[in-house]
C-alpha cells in the first residue's frame, strides 16, 4: 500500500469513482488545466478528459446551481468552490435547492452531489480563506456534512459521499492536506458517512475534535498521556447527521468530555454536542463539558493566527480541568 | 422568423394581430390553433378556479397567470416529451402543456410537498418559490443530456424581474460557455409585484442582453400563441441541433395581482389593464377562428364545459388525498431517514 498524504488520497479518490461511474463529472474554477488551487484534482482532467472535468467561470452560485441541474437529471457531479470563505454565493442553491428538492417532490427528483470546499486557517493566507463556518452548513436540513482528518478516511469518505444519495458538502482541512501522511488502500472503499470514528481508545476523558483540529487534538492525547490520562479521541468526521449515539456512548463511559473546534465558540458544533451530552448522559459526567474552540473574532491574518487557532496547551489545559473535579 | 434572427431584442416577432388579423400565412394548421385555445381555455379555468378556491381558503397563496396563456402554452407547446422544464409559481399553464397533471398543481397549492412528486417520465421540476435561483439549474440539467448524448433540452422561465438577480448572469454565461441546450424563456408580463420593467432594467428590451452572453435574443409578442410557439420551437431546435443556448423574451402582461396577497390598485392604473383585455391571447385565437370560419359557440362551450370538469375533476382528487403524516415528513428528508430523524420520528410520533 502507498503512503500518501490526505490531498492525495482525495486525488486518488477522485480518480477511482471517475474511472468507476461514467456519471461522475468534476466542475469547479482551475480544477482542470492547473488540478486545483490546492492540486487535489491534480491530473484528473488530463486523464479523464475535459468533457469529465471542467473548467468554469468564476461564479460559485453557478457552480453549485449546474451540478444541481446535472444531479437532477442523472449525473454524480462533484464540484469544488475554493475556499469555504468564497462559498456563500452558492449558500442560496445549497440551502433553498440542493437541500430541498427531494422534500419538495416527495423523492421523484433527488441531488446526489458532492460539494467539495477546502475549509479552515492555519497557512496564513489571505482574508476569507480560512473560514471554519462548518455550523452553517450542518444546520441545514437536506444535506450531509462530512470532515475527513486522515487520508484513509478522505479517500473512503469521498468515495462514500459519490454514491452517497443525498447531497454532501465535503470540508477539506486545507491545514492537513500534506501534513498527515498513511498507507492507504488502493482498492475501491467506502467509509460510511455518519458514524463517529474512536481513533484512541481511553477511560478517563473523551475529546472531541474533527478535520483540521485533530491535529492538535491528537498532540494533546499524546501529552496528556504522558501524564498519565488514559484519553479517548474521536473524530466526529460527519458533522450532520451528527452520530449523537457514538458521542454519548464515549462520554458516558469516561464522564468526562472535552469539545475543540476552530470556528468560533458562539453557535459553533461544540454547543450542539455539548446540550447533547448534558441531555443524555448528564448523570456519568464527572465535570462540565468544557469547550475548547476559536474566539468569537473573525479569523485573522497572518500575524495573529497563532493567537486565534486552539493550541495544544488549551486542550491539555481543559482536559486537567475537567480531570481536577 | 429570418427576418428578425440576430436582431437581439429590437423588433418584435408576432403573427396574429389583436384583431386576430394575419399578414401572412401561420406555420400551423387550423385544428392545430383549436388546440392551443383549447389549452389556453384550460388553462384559464384553472387559474380561475385558484382564485376562487384561495379567496375560499382552499388553497394557500396563488400566484395567478391571467393573460399569459398565450406565452406559457405556446412555449409548452414547443418542447417535447423528455425535455425539462424549471419554471415559476407563476408557470402553472406552462408546466400543465409540459406533462404536470392539474391535480398535483392543485395538491401542491393546497400546501402538501407531495404535490411536487410528478410522474415519472414528466421532467417537470416543481415551480420555483425564490426568484431567479432555478435558471442555473435549466443550465446543469442541458448540460447532462449533453453529456448523456441526448437530444433533450431544457427550458427555464422566468421573470423581468429574475433578469436582475446574479443568478440570471451566471446561468446566461455557464449556458453559452459550455453551449449547452438551454432555452431562457423570459415572460416579461410588466412587474416585477410593483416594480415596473422600465425600472428594472436600462436595457432597451429583456432580449437584447442576450447580446452581452453571445447568444441569439428574440423579442416575441407574448399574447400570440403561435408566434411564442414558432419563436420558442426554434429556439428549441436550435439546442437539439447543438448550436446552444438563446433568450425569448416574450412581451405580455400580468392581468391580475403578483399573488392573492397582492393588491395593484396601488401601483398601476385600471386603463392600463383595459389596454391589455384588448390584446388578450384568448381572444385573438377567437377573432382569427371567427375570421376563418373555424369557430362555433357549440365547440366554444363545449370547451368550457370540459375544462370545467377537468379541473374540478382535479380538485376533488387533490382535497381527496390523506393528510400528511408527522412520518412522511420526516421520512422525505433523506433516502434514508438519520439517526436524529429516526430519533425525533419516535419523539414526535402518534405512537
Amino acid at each position: 500500500m502507498p503512503e500518501v498524504n490526505l490531498a492525495q488520497a482525495l486525488n486518488g479518490a477522485l480518480g477511482t469513482a471517475l474511472g468507476s461511474d461514467d456519471r461522475v463529472v468534476l466542475l469547479g474554477e482551475d480544477i482542470g488545466r492547473t488540478g486545483g488551487v490546492f492540486r487535489v484534482t491534480d491530473g484528473l482532467q488530463e486523464r479523464h478528459g475535459p468533457d469529465r472535468v471542467f473548467d468554469t467561470p468564476v461564479a460559485e452560485s453557478g457552480i453549485v446551481g449546474a451540478a444541481f441541474g446535472m444531479a437532477v437529471a442523472g449525473l454524480r457531479p462533484v464540484a469544488e468552490l475554493q475556499f469555504l470563505g468564497f462559498s456563500y454565493p452558492a449558500y442560496d442553491q445549497i440551502i433553498n435547492h440542493v437541500a430541498r428538492i427531494r422534500n419538495r417532490t416527495n423523492h421523484r427528483f433527488t441531488a446526489p452531489m458532492v460539494i467539495r470546499i477546502p475549509y479552515g486557517g492555519g497557512i496564513g493566507a489571505a482574508e476569507h480563506h480560512s473560514e471554519s463556518t462548518e455550523a452553517i452548513y450542518a444546520h441545514i436540513p437536506g444535506i450531509k456534512v462530512v470532515v475527513p482528518s486522515t487520508p484513509r478516511d478522505a479517500r473512503g469518505l469521498m468515495l462514500a459521499a459519490i454514491e452517497d444519495p443525498d447531497p454532501v458538502v465535503f470540508l477539506e482541512p486545507i491545514r492537513l492536506y500534506r501534513a498527515v501522511k498513511e498507507e492507504i488502500p488502493e482498492i475501491y472503499y467506502t467509509v460510511e458517512i455518519g458514524p463517529v470514528r474512536v481513533e484512541r481508545p481511553g477511560e478517563d476523558v473523551t475529546l472531541i475534535s474533527w478535520g483540521a483540529m485533530m491535529k492538535e487534538t491528537r498532540a494533546a492525547a499524546t501529552e496528556l498521556a504522558r501524564d498519565g490520562v488514559s484519553v479517548e479521541v474521536i473524530d466526529v468526521r460527519t458533522l450532520a447527521p451528527l452520530d449523537r449515539v457514538g458521542i454519548t456512548g464515549s462520554v458516558a463511559k469516561t464522564g468526562r468530555a472535552v469539545i475543540v473546534h476552530e470556528a468560533p465558540l458562539t453557535g459553533g458544533l461544540g454547543g450542539e454536542i455539548a446540550a447533547t451530552i448534558s441531555e443524555r448522559c448528564l448523570y456519568a459526567l464527572h465535570a462540565p463539558v468544557q469547550r475548547v474552540a476559536g474566539w468569537d473574532t473573525i479569523f485573522p491574518l497572518k500575524r495573529s493566527e497563532a493567537h486565534y487557532l486552539p493550541s495544544v496547551d488549551r486542550i491539555v489545559t481543559a482536559a486537567h480541568r475537567t480531570l481536577e473535579v | 422568423m429570418s427576418q428578425t434572427r440576430g436582431v437581439n431584442g429590437s423588433a418584435m416577432f408576432g403573427l396574429i394581430d389583436p384583431d386576430g388579423s394575419v399578414q401572412n400565412r401561420l406555420p400551423v394548421t387550423v385544428e392545430e390553433m383549436k388546440a392551443l385555445y383549447a389549452d389556453m381555455v384550460e388553462a384559464r379555468t384553472y387559474d380561475t378556479k385558484s382564485m376562487a378556491m384561495q379567496r375560499q381558503g382552499r388553497l394557500a397563496t396563488y400566484a395567478p397567470f391571467q393573460g399569459q396563456e398565450g406565452a406559457q402554452i405556446g412555449a409548452a407547446a414547443a418542447l417535447r416529451e423528455g425535455d425539462w422544464v424549471a419554471g415559476t409559481y407563476r408557470d402553472a399553464a406552462l408546466n400543465w402543456r409540459a406533462g404536470y397533471p392539474w391535480e398535483l398543481l392543485i395538491l401542491g397549492r393546497t400546501g402538501d410537498e407531495r404535490g411536487g412528486q410528478v410522474p415519472a417520465g414528466v421532467n417537470v421540476l416543481p415551480p420555483s418559490i425564490t426568484v431567479g435561483g432555478h435558471m442555473i439549474h435549466a443550465v446543469g440539467l442541458a448540460w447532462a443530456e449533453k453529456l448523456k448524448g441526448s437530444d433533450h433540452i431544457a427550458l427555464t422561465s422566468f421573470g423581468d424581474g429574475a433578469t436582475s438577480e446574479g443568478d440570471f448572469h451566471e446561468a446566461m454565461n455557464f449556458a453559452a460557455v459550455f453551449n449547452v441546450p438551454t432555452v431562457f424563456f423570459c415572460q416579461n408580463n410588466g412587474y416585477a409585484i410593483s416594480y415596473p420593467t422600465s425600472e428594472q432594467t436600462r436595457s432597451e428590451t429583456i432580449a437584447a442582453k442576450a447580446d452581452a452572453y453571445g447568444m441569439p435574443g428574440l423579442r416575441v409578442d407574448g399574447n400570440d400563441v403561435v408566434a411564442v410557439l414558432v419563436a420558442v420551437r426554434e429556439a428549441a431546435s436550435m439546442a437539439r441541433r447543438g448550436e446552444g443556448p438563446s433568450l425569448v423574451e416574450a412581451v405580455t402582461y400580468r392581468m391580475g395581482p403578483h399573488t392573492t396577497a397582492d393588491d395593484p390598485s396601488r401601483y398601476r392604473d385600471t386603463d392600463e389593464g383595459l389596454e391589455w383585455v384588448e390584446k388578450d391571447p384568448l381572444t385573438r385565437v377567437r377573432r382569427l377562428l371567427e375570421r376563418e370560419k373555424s369557430w362555433s359557440d357549440e365547440w366554444h362551450d363545449e370547451l368550457e364545459v370540459t375544462a370545467s370538469e377537468r379541473i374540478e375533476k382535479a380538485v376533488e382528487w387533490a382535497e381527496a388525498v390523506p393528510e400528511p403524516t408527522f412520518e412522511e415528513m420526516l421520512r422525505r428528508m433523506y433516502a434514508e431517514p438519520t439517526q436524529g430523524l429516526l430519533e425525533q420520528l419516535r419523539e414526535g410520533g402518534d405512537a
